[in-house]
């Protein structure tokens, strides 16, 4: 299944699982520039985007958040609800008119508590998701400061 | 094919970011041959040398449009030209991105950077006959939107999805940010009925060609354009050689199902 597929949870959970963590999430909407979480703020819920796109940001004293990352349909908003301390390590904002399906954080993890095959799947879906991102940051860092540009001679 | 270089007149100089240029080119006196997209020119810029370049367009009246980035001493000069100053082109080199094969398939073109310069014509020629295409899909990555080339012109473009996303945006940037590929999520294109054409940085190829052969697009049926150090241009000095490849001769256009398997070699 190619990378960015396997990210989507229709793609990464079994039928069963995804149905039972669909019945727990609720349909949403936020209007451009709504801003979905803060940086340091309590990690309490995650979203998945069915239409619209999101931008998860930094916090910048003084300055706009830059944006780090644009998030498109079917893809996950927010990963540190899942891990200690469940922390938002960084922000998000609707870059245009979004609709999503939330889910609350305590309820999903308490699933995956009592339910160690689904916790692994979900665990498993989420760190695939996080894999792909550090790969495609550590793609951009090539990309910014040219490290393919300063081949030398073997 | 014509081995030594003939004069070219600039009739144009179109800034395109703070280091690229497109130099409009007509030939002073004879014309050469006709260049097809994808094909490359050796372009010498007198008392410095030359180094070869993708055309980025192509008119009927024998005159040749490209685009230069300036990274060294060559390049330098070319983009620093005026219009009236000459240059001297070689060619036509190389093969073509053979857009007749996409022939009633969808088409997707993946460009980083500068690579979107090549990529221009095949564009071009595949949005003139919508009745010989069925969906053509524009996705363009760049390191920061003042590094995007043809700015406006992609905007106009009507394609059934155009992405455009940035490395590293600025204040004023409200589009996609991130890798090029998350792009391809959003493109309109069935895989197995799908010709690809890929150009720009190295990585960028590997990454977006690897993730559209996973997608179920044929490894035959991803066109990549690859950069090596093209010195005579006619197959002799063998600088470009990739593998059994001379890339002057049998590219710079390669199909991902050929070059997949020569990029993973090390000593390559």
């Amino acid at each position: 299944m190619p990378p960015s597929l396997a990210l989507r949870m229709n793609h990464a959970l079994p039928v069963e699982h995804r149905e039972r963590l669909l019945r727990v999430g609720r349909e949403v909407s936020f209007p451009q520039g709504a801003r979905l979480f803060e940086e340091g703020g309590h990690a309490d819920r995650f979203w998945i985007i069915r239409a619209g796109t999101a931008a998860l940001d930094m916090h910048v004293p003084g300055r706009r958040p830059p944006v780090i990352e644009t998030l498109g349909i079917g893809d996950l908003v927010g990963w540190s609800w899942l891990y200690e301390p469940y922390v938002w390590q960084l922000g998000a904002e609707a870059l245009t008119p979004l609709t999503a399906y939330e889910f609350d954080a305590v309820a999903v993890r308490l699933m995956c508590l009592n339910d160690p095959e689904f916790g692994r799947a979900v665990e498993h879906w989420v760190g695939r998701v996080l894999a792909h991102r550090l790969n495609a940051a550590r793609a951009r860092l090539v990309d910014l400061y040219g490290i393919y540009e300063t081949k030398e001679p073997r | 094919m014509i081995a030594v270089p003939v004069p070219h007149r600039v009739v144009a100089r179109q800034p395109e970011t703070a280091d690229t240029v497109t130099l409009c080119l007509e030939p002073v006196g004879a014309a050469l041959p006709e260049f097809a997209p994808g094909q490359f020119a050796m372009v010498h810029s007198f008392g410095r040398g030359e180094i070869p370049v993708s055309v980025s367009s192509v008119q009927a009246t024998g005159g040749l449009a490209h685009t230069i980035r300036s990274v060294g001493a060559v390049s330098d000069g070319l983009c620093a030209m005026r219009v009236g100053d000459v240059v001297g082109l070689r060619g036509p080199y190389g093969n073509t991105w053979e857009l007749v094969r996409a022939y009633g398939c969808d088409v997707l073109v993946v460009a980083g950077g500068i690579g979107l310069a090549p990529l221009r014509p095949l564009i071009l020629s595949a949005l003139a006959e919508p009745e010989a295409y069925r969906r053509v899909n524009v996705l363009v990555g760049a390191r920061t939107p003042g590094d995007l080339i043809a700015r406006q012109e992609i905007e106009s473009w009507p394609t059934a999805f155009t992405g455009v996303t940035v490395d590293q945006p600025d204040a004023d940037w409200r589009g996609d940010v991130g890798v090029v590929t998350q792009l391809l999520g959003r493109a309109q294109f069935e895989p197995d009925d799908t010709w690809a054409f890929v150009c720009g940085p190295e990585p960028m190829i590997r990454a977006a060609a690897r993730e559209l052969a996973q997608r179920g697009v044929r490894r035959d049926r991803v066109r990549v354009s690859l950069e090596r150090n093209m010195r005579c241009a006619t197959g002799h000095c063998g600088h470009c050689q990739l593998g059994p490849l001379l890339l002057c001769q049998v590219g710079p256009v390669v199909n991902w199902a050929q070059a997949e398997p020569l990029l993973s070699v090390r000593e390559l």
